[in-house]
């Protein structure tokens, strides 16, 4: 491959690059999923490519190929030119990148059972075990596991002189019982929702997860639910569980911190940001119990890496500091705008894809307390448990999930189960409405395998670390 | 340098030998096979300029193999005989590796009508072109002390399947699309257009609409969330129309008890009727599904009443009867899939739409729509770019965007009048919607 990257690098040179990279990548998956006690789909999906990206007169161009031959080389570096040359007739400013990059080196994701090598047998008979717990209680409609597991064989190399190769794994499983009746449809899934969890882990990462131990639970849960009451309209305490603040940190801070979002770049598409640069070290985001990083190297989250695919080395930063919004998540491009380098976190889905900003490990650091003291300490309000709906506005600042499961909270006790539980706020005044976070012990890192971004449209594999939290005077029950 | 440009889809009849060799070498009781390949750019821009531009040649080869009632898939993006063995071989390890099961029926072979989808043009756009296009937008945007933001793509495409068992189908298609939002310091506006032949796009006319938007939506005031009477333009019904299809229209989400949809009832107001319809022209017309089954037209609701789902082999078998070519890629434990749709037109000029409404909402779009409660047909979603206060038949003043959260089933059921025009809408991944403006009479803005 190294004689292909050689070949695009050299080839856009000579045709007036003033800057150049290649990435070459390969990448396997594998599906299954069981669904009502059968195996219902496995699929083993390969693609290779890859795309070159060039700067000329101060314009971007970028073109991408599955041929991997000298000759579709030359054709797709004249091609990434042309395009190039055609952007900058109508630029509004010339691309400046900033100091060089050119990391070199080989990473590879930890993991101790290749995922791969696994057999098929023993991946369909674990979702089968699920499937039964989950079918043995009366009532469930639709039982269905999934599991999926990637390689992704990256090489990038620059004309500045980077050249990094890197072989990311990941393993991600989940299971769902759905009960219906005449007039209700209920669901609960485990570990979380969105068809499954996944990280940056070998298939020790599924042995971990025990779905067959959850299943029986969510099964129950989720035929309960079809008898339980609405939850209550109302301004009350919320606890939500950590998954959903997971999701939470995604949506609100995630999204508003992608600096090129910022810039207007994705303001057709995803939508723009509240968080602009004047209120940056200025805006009070949220509650000094509110930390939030960013961090490509938390073990087994989605978002950890070697490199970016800039070439920029995985590295760690702060984008909320005891509630105070402290920093973005950066381009190599981006960031010079600001004066800053690039904290390394742009990421493509795909050979064929340019890389944009999307998050790596976005967490809100754990804090002190614990689940059941949160609990123990409201009188009137709602617990809320794994997402089931999630809409946020194109700043990122009025937001309303949904969630699969709710428990009303009366006097510090868990009172009765609650169904098509919502809640809904606007992001600063949420946060700053924070005041407890759970700590280390309840702390876990949640794979999301499904950010979408970009146009033509890109998913990322993120991740976020979160515990419980605890959050006053919310708006719930918005479903009449 | 035109050439360099022009669509390079692999010949027919090399695709046509591809498949013939797969089916011949596969030792499977049965085996499908399918080629899809596309060469597409997109050119996109922000704050007046092009910032992102790229173009992409791919394809993917997907085969499925039965062999002693086990089903095994696998896919590879080359088209070598190399990669054809390769894949072969781990569709047939998979099938081998797993215990038996119930086996999805291969279709046999029934021939779909061509239905017209091309156009040289859209084939052989060029970036220059593009980037002319972009151009005319942001110029006018610029006048207008306005920035234009958004991105315009063009692209070919061919989907050709074949099975052991005598299918073998092709379509070729071409698309241009282009969206476009224009801010001012206190607003924006939005507009999109789709064809399959870029030369039916017309950029003055977008720039027309999305900057007369713009301008008219500076300053927003907020209003008190309520139940509105209201007038949904064609971007937002489009949406709305999708989320019906991912809800209910399904014969699995039916057969699963998860469906809005109680066939032979009234469940919309009777001016509402929605088919399914991948031989109709005017969308984007594809004339069969991913198992290679020709498109049937399904009358989803007609005159306000439930009147039919659509089936792939999977759920037709189980309700014994015919796949209507709503199919999606093997393996699928999704179910069926509506993605040709239309709602019928009505009697009124949109612009007359407003005439009657003494205090309603003007909503130009919906944004990150999710569903709520997919059986009673809740949505929740934001509007953006365009949204206004009606007072006595007239657009009064701009709003600030507003959160809903509606049963699509409650809104419908309300409905005053339909556009008399309908726009079509290009969906994100496949497929589009053709739709006409609606008056509904309620409509729940929770915040």
């Amino acid at each position: 491959m190294k004689d292909i990257a050689d070949a695009a690098l050299n080839a856009a040179q000579v045709k007036g690059a003033g800057y150049a990279d290649v990435r070459i990548s390969q990448r396997v998956q594998q599906d299954l999923v069981v669904k009502n006690g059968q195996l219902a789909a496995v699929s083993d999906d390969a693609s290779q490519g890859f795309g070159v990206r060039v700067l000329v007169d101060g314009a971007w161009g970028f073109a991408g190929s599955a041929r991997l031959d000298r000759e579709e080389v030359e054709e797709v570096v004249n091609r990434a030119v042309r395009i190039a040359r055609a952007s900058a007739r109508v630029q509004s400013q010339r691309v400046d990148l900033g100091p060089p990059v050119n990391s070199r080196g080989r990473y590879t994701t930890p993991i101790q059972r290749d995922p791969f090598a696994v057999p098929l047998s023993e991946k369909v008979e674990l979702l089968l075990r699920a499937d039964a717990a989950m079918g043995a209680v009366k009532g469930v409609t639709v039982r269905e596991g999934s599991m999926e597991f990637i390689r992704d064989s990256k090489l990038f190399a620059s004309t500045e002189g980077a050249f990094t190769e890197q072989d990311l794994y990941e393993s991600g499983a989940g299971i769902e019982a759905t009960a219906t009746n005449p007039d209700d449809v209920q669901n609960r899934s485990y570990p979380n929702s969105f068809g499954r969890h996944q990280g940056a882990g070998g298939y020790e990462y599924i042995e971990g997860l025990e779905l067959d131990r959850h299943a029986g639970r969510i099964a129950e849960e989720s035929v309960a639910l079809l008898s339980a009451a609405q939850c209550p309209s109302g301004v009350k305490t919320l606890i939500l569980d950590a998954s959903q603040v997971a999701l939470q940190v995604h949506e609100s801070c995630g999204h508003p911190t992608e600096l090129d979002r910022v810039f207007g770049t994705e303001a057709a598409y995803a939508g723009t940001s509240f968080m602009t640069p004047e209120k940056l070290n200025k805006l009070r985001y949220g509650s000094p119990a509110v930390t939030i990083t960013a961090d490509a190297m938390t073990p087994t989250g989605l978002g950890t890496f070697g490199w970016d695919d800039e070439g920029v080395p995985a590295q760690r930063s702060h984008l909320v500091k005891d509630g105070l919004f402290v920093g973005y998540l950066t381009s190599r491009e981006t960031a010079r705008v600001l004066g800053q380098e690039s904290n390394g976190t742009m990421r493509a889905d795909g050979w064929n894809r340019i890389p944009l900003i999307r998050m790596t490990n976005v967490s809100l650091q754990p804090g002190s307390a614990t689940l059941e003291e949160m609990i123990s300490e409201v009188k009137d309000g709602v617990y809320m448990e794994t997402n089931r709906s999630w809409s946020i506005d194109d700043r990122r600042l009025n937001f309303q999930f949904g969630t699969q499961l709710a428990y009303e909270i009366v006097d510090g006790r868990r009172g009765r189960i609650l169904k098509n539980a919502t809640y809904a706020g606007i992001t600063p005044e949420f946060w700053n409405s924070c005041d407890a976070v759970a700590g280390k012990d309840e702390w876990r890192v949640w794979g999301l395998a499904n950010c979408g971004k970009g146009q033509p449209p890109q998913v990322a594999h993120v991740a976020h670390g979160a515990a419980p939290a605890r959050f006053r005077n919310v708006k719930v029950g918005i479903l009449k | 340098m035109k050439s360099v440009e022009a669509a390079r889809l692999t010949d027919l009849g090399e695709v046509k030998g591809f498949m013939d060799r797969a089916l011949e070498r596969s030792t499977a009781d049965q085996t499908e096979v399918m080629v899809s390949e596309w060469d597409s750019a997109l050119t996109r821009y922000a704050n007046n300029g092009i910032h992102q531009n790229v173009a992409e040649r791919n394809v993917s080869v997907r085969v499925r193999v039965v062999k002693d009632e086990r089903t095994g898939v696998a896919s590879l993006n080359q088209m070598s005989d190399a990669a054809l063995t390769d894949v072969l071989q781990r569709a047939l390890a998979i099938a081998r590796l797993q215990p038996p099961g119930e086996v999805v029926p291969l279709p046999g072979p029934a021939p779909a009508p061509q239905v017209p989808a091309w156009s040289d043009a859209t084939a052989a756009s060029t970036p220059e072109e593009r980037a002319d296009f972009v151009r005319a937008v942001c110029v006018a945007a610029e006048r207008s002390n306005l920035k234009a933001f958004g991105a315009f793509s063009t692209g070919s495409a061919q989907l050709a399947i074949a099975n052991s068992l005598g299918v073998y189908q092709h379509h070729r298609s071409t698309q241009a699309t282009v969206n476009s939002v224009v801010m001012g310091e206190a607003g924006s506006g939005y507009g999109d257009r789709a064809a399959v032949d870029v030369r039916d796009i017309d950029k003055d006319d977008l720039a027309r609409e999305v900057i007369e938007k713009a301008r008219r939506n500076q300053d927003a005031q907020p209003v008190e969330p309520g139940v509105y009477e209201v007038v949904l333009e064609e971007y937002a019904v489009s949406e709305m129309l999708e989320f019906m299809s991912f809800m209910g229209f399904s014969a699995l989400a039916a057969q699963e008890e998860r469906s809005f949809m109680r066939l032979g009832e009234r469940i919309t107001g009777e001016a509402i009727s929605i088919w399914d319809d991948g031989l109709d022209p005017s969308g984007v017309p594809a004339p069969f599904d991913f198992e290679g089954v020709p498109k049937q037209r399904v009358d989803l609701i007609t005159r306000g009443v439930a009147t039919g789902l659509v089936y792939d082999q999977q759920t037709a078998r189980k309700a014994g009867r015919a796949s209507t070519g709503h199919g999606l890629p093997a393996p699928n434990a999704e179910g069926p899939f509506a993605v040709n749709l239309f709602m019928a037109a009505g009697t009124v000029p949109k612009e007359e739409l407003i005439a009657g409404i003494r205090r309603g909402i003007w909503v130009t779009r919906f944004w990150y729509v999710r569903i709520v409660h997919p059986k009673a047909s809740i949505i929740t979603g934001m509007t953006r770019e365009g949204t206004f206060l009606i007072e006595d038949g007239k657009i009064t003043r701009p709003v600030k965007d507003l959160r809903f959260t509606q049963s699509i089933l409650e809104a419908l059921s309300g409905t005053l009048a339909l556009s008399r025009t309908t726009k079509l809408e290009a969906s994100e991944y496949f497929g589009a919607t053709r739709v006409p403006a609606v008056h509904l009479k309620a409509f729940t803005f929770t915040s």
